[in-house]
Order: C-alpha cells, then structure tokens, then sequence
C-alpha cells in the first residue's frame, strides 16, 4: 500500500509537472505572436484585407522548401487575420509534397516543378471528380552562392557554371573564371561544389537552365535527382547553404532567400546582355515575365525561357507551384484553402514575395490564377 | 533452457527439443494445480511464440514487398551504381550501399572494440572504486544521447575538426590507397562516418564487456597472483581469456546499431552512388541512411525499393549475429557457463 500511495505522488508531481510545462510554453507561444504582431505593423494592415470567409479547423500542407520562407510569412499574416483556422506548411521538398497529395494527406503541396503525367494521373484517385492541377504562386531566382574570402561579386556564365558543377573546373583560379572576372585576385583553391542530397526542384530547375544555355557541357537531363558525378551533397536548400556558409571555396545553389537570410554572396550571371546580371527579385520577375502557360484546363503550369538575354533579367528562375485539386477537393479543408490561396494570390499577398527575396507572379498569369482558385470545388 | 534444468525434479526428461521442456512444465504446473504457474506458463510461452511470429512476419513483409520491386527493376540489384526506381527505366542497385554499411562498420568496430576493452578492464581491474563508479555512469550515458544528437555534433564539430586529420593521414599514408585524398571536400566521408559510429556503440560494448570482467571468478585471478603474476598478467592469462565470448557477444551488440544506424549517418555523410576505396573522399552511403533519405518522397516503386534494400540489411544483421553465435559456440569453455 505504502509503495502505491509513493508511486500515486510521483505519478501526481510528474503530471503536474508536465502541466506546467505545457502552460509555460503556451505561454511562450501566445507572447511571440503578439509581439510579431506588433513589430510587423506594415503586414499587420495588410493582413487586415484578408478574407476568412468559410475557413475554419487546420489545414496540412507539404513540399517545396524553396517557397518556405514565403509560406511562412503567408501563414503568420493570415493566421493573424483569421483566428481559428491553423494552416501547417510542412516544408521538405517538392516530391515528398506530391507524395502526400497524392495520399490524400495535405490539402495542397507546394511543388517547384509542374506533376508529371502519371503524377496528375495518380492525383485522380484523390481528386474524385477531378485531378490535380498547379497554381503558380511565388517566382524566384535560384541563387549560385558561394564562399571565397576576399573575392565578392564573382560573376560567371553558363558553361563555367555546368562545368564546375560538372567537376570539369576544380580551382577558383581556373582560366574560364579569371576570363569573366577580369580585375579580380582568385585565388589557387580548390572548388568544393555543393547539391541537393535528395529529390529536389530546385535541382531540376538549375538542370534545365543549364540543358537550356550549356548543352555541350551539362548531357544530362533536368531530373529532380542530382545527375553529375563527383561534388558533395547536403540535405535541402538549408543544408546546401548551411555548408556554403560554413566551408571556404565552396559554391551551391539554392533559393535566394536561403541566400539573403544567412549573407552568403552570390553570383551575378553573365547571360550575354549587356553587363553581369544580379540574383535580385526584381530581375528573377523579369525572367518570369516572359512565361507562357503550357497546361492546358485548369492547369497554369508554366514554361519559362531560361536562354533568355534580356537585359537585366536573371535567367536562373523557378515557380513554385501550389498543387490543389481543380475538383473533388476534400470538403472539410476546401473552404480553407480557397480562402488561403485567394489570399497568397492577391495583389497583398503577392507584395509580401518581394520583401523576401521572391519574385511575383506576372500580372496576367497571376489574374488567371485568382480565377482559377475562385471556381475551385 | 538451460537455466531451468536445475530447478526441475530429477525424474524430469533432461533437456531437450523445446517440446520436451514444455511437455515437462505443463506436466508440473498441472501436478501442482497452482493457478499462478498456469498463468505463468501460458505468458511465457505466449511471449516466446510472439516473438518468433514477428520475425516472421517482418521477414514475409520485407520479402513480398521487396519481390514486387525488384520484378520491376531493370538494373542488376546487385551490381548497379545508381538508385533511380522513379526512372524510367527504374534502376536501382544496392552494391553501394552494401559497401558503405560494412566498410564504415567496419571502421567503426576497429575503433571501438580496443578502446571499449581498455575502458571496461579499467573500470573492472584499474581504476580506484571512486572513480570506476563514475565514468561507468558517464560511458552508458553516452548511450541516452540520441542518434540525432550525434549527427548534429558530428556535422557541426567533428567534420570541420577532422580535415586537419584527414590532410595528415593523406600525407603520410597516402601510399596505403585508403588513406590518400583524391577528391576535394570536407571530411564528410565513410571514415567520418565510422569514427563517429565507433562513439555512438562505445557504451553497449564497454558496459557488457564490463559485467564480463566483473564476473571473471576471483580465484582465477588470485590464483595468478598467487603465482607471481603481474596484474597485466593476470588480465591478460585469466580475465581476457575468460571474457572474450562475452566481448565478442557485446561487439556483435554494438555492431548492430552501427550497421543500423540512420540520423547521423544521414547528417554527416554527403551521399554518392560511387564506390572509393579513398575513404577519406566525401560520398558513399549506407542502407539505414539511404532509406531514411529516400522515403519520404519515394513513389510506390521506390518505397518497394527501399523495402528490398532494407531486406538484404536485415539479412546482412542475421548474418553477423548468426556468425557471432557460432564464434562464441566454438569458445564454449570460457563461457560463464561452465566457469
């Protein structure tokens, strides 16, 4: 009797405990929404003119690392205006994203890259009287970052890109970036070429500029999978910038806002145009500016010119898709994703992109999307 | 088995086939009409059979899935360099991930297994009671961290600290092949990978290891010294010899989770599907590290895939348990057993 009433207090000490704990950290929480409310005085009115109309209960999300930070500020502004409604971005990557939309799992997936014909054809068995369609939602540049002390503002071209990607160029002094990089002192290092570890747009994205303006160079096709031999991987778009940041002679790739938020240089790309074009959102737009829609319906997938010379724009770019169900969305999230895309697809939406280093969507695609979403069901 | 022979009466058939032992028990349980022993029995031979029917059925699980893949793979299972079931044609082959579990294994259990000895004898035989109780404490705590935690400090410490290592050994033995650095990188390596698997299975085999030493029979060990024996004489004619299946039971403990193991691999090691033998180049992989990678955004073909990848690490980890067993079979003699 004795030893139960003991083990009685401790189950009570730990249970209070835990109890505790978990109003101190509630507590945490509610502090650090409203002080973020508070700071961001400038995205708190715009969050005002968002609508809640419907939306209710949470809502599950995956994919795209490459739009996280857009998300987020997405999230944070729209759960402030619609109290109630919990939107959950789990940001991996753009294949796992369409994994679990197509397992009914999330109620749209952020993809870098348009699904596949047998992914739309597998999104049927979930779309029940439709299929999966893609709404472009953020532009961005993806960023060539790199780490060389005492050398900023490199800038290089396709093919030195493709070939030190290719592990064809292995030192920072090599000819090819001494030619483009006239003035500079780079010096004799090694270069220690960063990719994606696992399954990524990101990666399929780069592929296809290089296939596009580095054929020669770069055989391989634009597949999710990294496809050069030699380099070293990292897991996601942080850990290739994390192990930029972190290891001198190194280059990477990843979305500019990876780029912007830990300091890392990046390089100005020389496309043909006049002078070296900057990894900026304003010059990605320029890019995207010239999309054409090559989905056909519903679906805005687009087909962006990567072999562009326009001046000023940044060729290196990729939309991120958010993947949602033309029909046959599952009607207990329907509500909430018709008001949280309406919401990201707004001209306030839209605005919070450039402050985070994303580009928006052109006009015309963008008026196409707000009707898309409008008539989802 | 064995354990219960003493306990049974004498007229009771000696040990044999497990149907003879149960036979015996239920006989004696029924004797003695005790309801406890009923439900004894029935909890123990219940656990032992569910025991065997979850084997069994991860075993049929692994190997119905595993067929399903590896009928749809048009590379060589075996041979080929490349994992690409989303491909078409899907490709995928395990040769390199099978290099990679037993090389950094490998790596690990050398480092582990001399070092973990040399912590146990001192715990047991060396270091004054004070301490001994102590770093026992401290060695299995390292087995609380978990393997995250590893890969953290691992991606975040020990690679950037193992470069200086890495041009040292490339220096210096580069003239044994394995050590020389052909390829530019930070040590995000198989070797890096092994010493860090070495700490992660130093506590399973430095505190089984030392209940074996503890348990060598203090008159063997009085015994030598009654001889003239130095204390090192002693460990080394009476003590190691006594705990050296137990050493290699705690070695094979600790080779499991190496080859088992998934996060920190996963965080330090950049993956390829290369096969070096330069240890010291960035790339490789293992099974563990290779499914926890690849599963999430697998399509049905690749989660398949990894399925029949995960088959051949569970034989894999069979194998070398079995092997064990039968090294330990061939030492009977030493064993606690019969001392």
């Amino acid at each position: 009797m004795k030893l139960q009433r003991k083990n009685g207090l401790r189950a009570t000490a730990l249970g209070a405990l835990a109890v505790t704990g978990a109003l101190v950290l509630t507590a945490c929480g509610s502090d650090d929404n409203t002080s973020s409310n508070g700071t961001g005085a400038g995205k708190a009115t715009a969050a005002s003119n968002i609508s809640c109309e419907g939306a209710k209960g949470k809502l599950l999300a995956s994919g795209s690392s490459a739009q996280k930070n857009a998300m987020d500020l997405w999230v944070k502004n729209y759960m402030a205006a619609c109290s109630g409604v919990e939107i959950n971005y789990k940001s991996s990557s753009s294949g796992e994203g369409i994994v679990a939309f197509n397992q009914g799992t999330v109620g749209f997936a952020g993809s870098d890259s348009a699904l596949k014909p047998e992914e739309v054809a597998e999104s049927k068995k979930i779309c029940k009287s439709g299929q999966g369609i893609n709404l472009p939602m953020v532009g961005g540049p993806v960023a060539i970052g790199y780490n060389l002390s005492g050398v900023d503002d490199l800038t290089l071209d396709a093919p030195t890109i493709a070939k030190i990607f290719n592990n064809k160029i292995t030192k920072w002094n090599d000819p090819a970036i001494v030619k483009l990089n006239e003035g500079k002192s780079l010096p004799d290092k090694a270069i220690q070429a960063f990719h994606r570890s696992e399954d990524s747009g990101t990666t399929q994205n780069l592929g296809k500029y290089l296939g596009a303006t580095a054929k020669a160079d770069w055989p391989y096709e634009a597949e999710k999978k990294w496809p050069a031999p030699g380099g070293q991987a990292a897991s996601g778009s942080s850990g290739v910038a994390a192990q930029v940041k972190q290891v001198d002679g190194a280059i990477g790739y990843f979305e500019l806002s990876y780029a912007t938020s830990q300091s890392i240089p990046t390089v100005s790309i020389d496309t043909g145009a006049a002078a070296p074009v900057k990894a900026t959102s304003e010059n990605a737009s320029k890019a995207i500016a010239a999309a054409k829609v090559k989905g056909t319906g519903k679906d805005l997938a687009l087909e962006l010119d990567y072999a562009t010379k326009a001046e000023g724009a940044y060729p290196i770019v990729l939309v991120t898709y958010e993947v949602v169900c033309d029909s046959g969305n599952k009607s207990d999230t329907l509500s909430t994703v018709k008001s949280f895309l309406t919401y990201t697809a707004s001209d306030e939406g839209q605005k919070v992109l450039s402050d985070a280093g994303y580009a928006p969507i052109p006009v015309e695609i963008n008026a196409k999307v707000r009707e898309t979403v409008a008539g989802l069901n | 088995m064995v354990s219960t022979t003493p306990i049974e009466p004498m007229d009771s058939p000696p040990p044999g086939p497990a149907g003879a032992v149960t036979g015996a028990l239920a006989a004696r349980s029924a004797g003695t009409g005790r309801a406890g022993d009923k439900v004894f029995l029935a909890l123990s031979r219940g656990s032992g059979i569910f025991l065997l029917v979850l084997m069994a059925s991860i075993a049929v699980f692994l190997t119905y899935r595993a067929a399903i893949a590896l009928a749809e793979n048009e590379g060589n299972f075996l041979t080929t360099f490349d994992w690409n079931p989303a491909g078409n044609p899907p490709v995928f082959g395990i040769a390199v991930l099978l290099f990679g579990t037993v090389v950094s294994s490998v790596i690990a259990m050398a480092i582990a297994v001399p070092v973990a000895v040399g912590i146990a004898l001192f715990i047991s035989h060396y270091a004054p009671r004070k301490l001994a109780g102590p770093i026992a404490y401290v060695v299995d705590l390292l087995a609380a961290v978990p393997s995250i935690i590893y890969g953290i400090w691992g991606a975040l410490f020990l690679v950037p600290y193992l470069e200086g290592l890495n041009l040292w050994l490339d220096h210096f033995f580069s003239w044994t092949y394995i050590f020389e650095k052909t390829q530019i990188g930070v040590a995000r390596s198989l070797f890096t990978v092994g010493i860090l698997l070495a700490i992660m299975i130093l506590p399973i085999v430095t505190s089984v290891s030392r209940e074996v030493f503890l348990q060598v029979p203090k008159a063997h060990e009085e015994a030598a010294l009654a001889l003239g024996a130095t204390r090192w004489e002693v460990i080394r004619m009476s003590v190691l010899p006594f705990g050296r299946s137990g050493v290699i039971s705690a070695s094979m403990l600790g080779l499991g989770r190496a080859l088992g193991e998934t996060m920190a691999v996963a965080t330090v090691l950049s993956p390829s599907f290369l096969i070096s033998g330069h240890l010291l180049n960035p790339g490789g992989g293992t099974f563990a590290q290779n499914i926890a990678a690849k599963f999430d955004e697998a399509n049905e073909l690749g989660r398949d895939a990894l399925i029949a990848s995960g088959l051949v690490l569970f034989v894999l980890t069979l194998l070398v348990n079995g092997g064990a067993r039968m090294i330990i079979a061939r030492r009977k003699e030493y064993s606690g057993a019969n001392a």
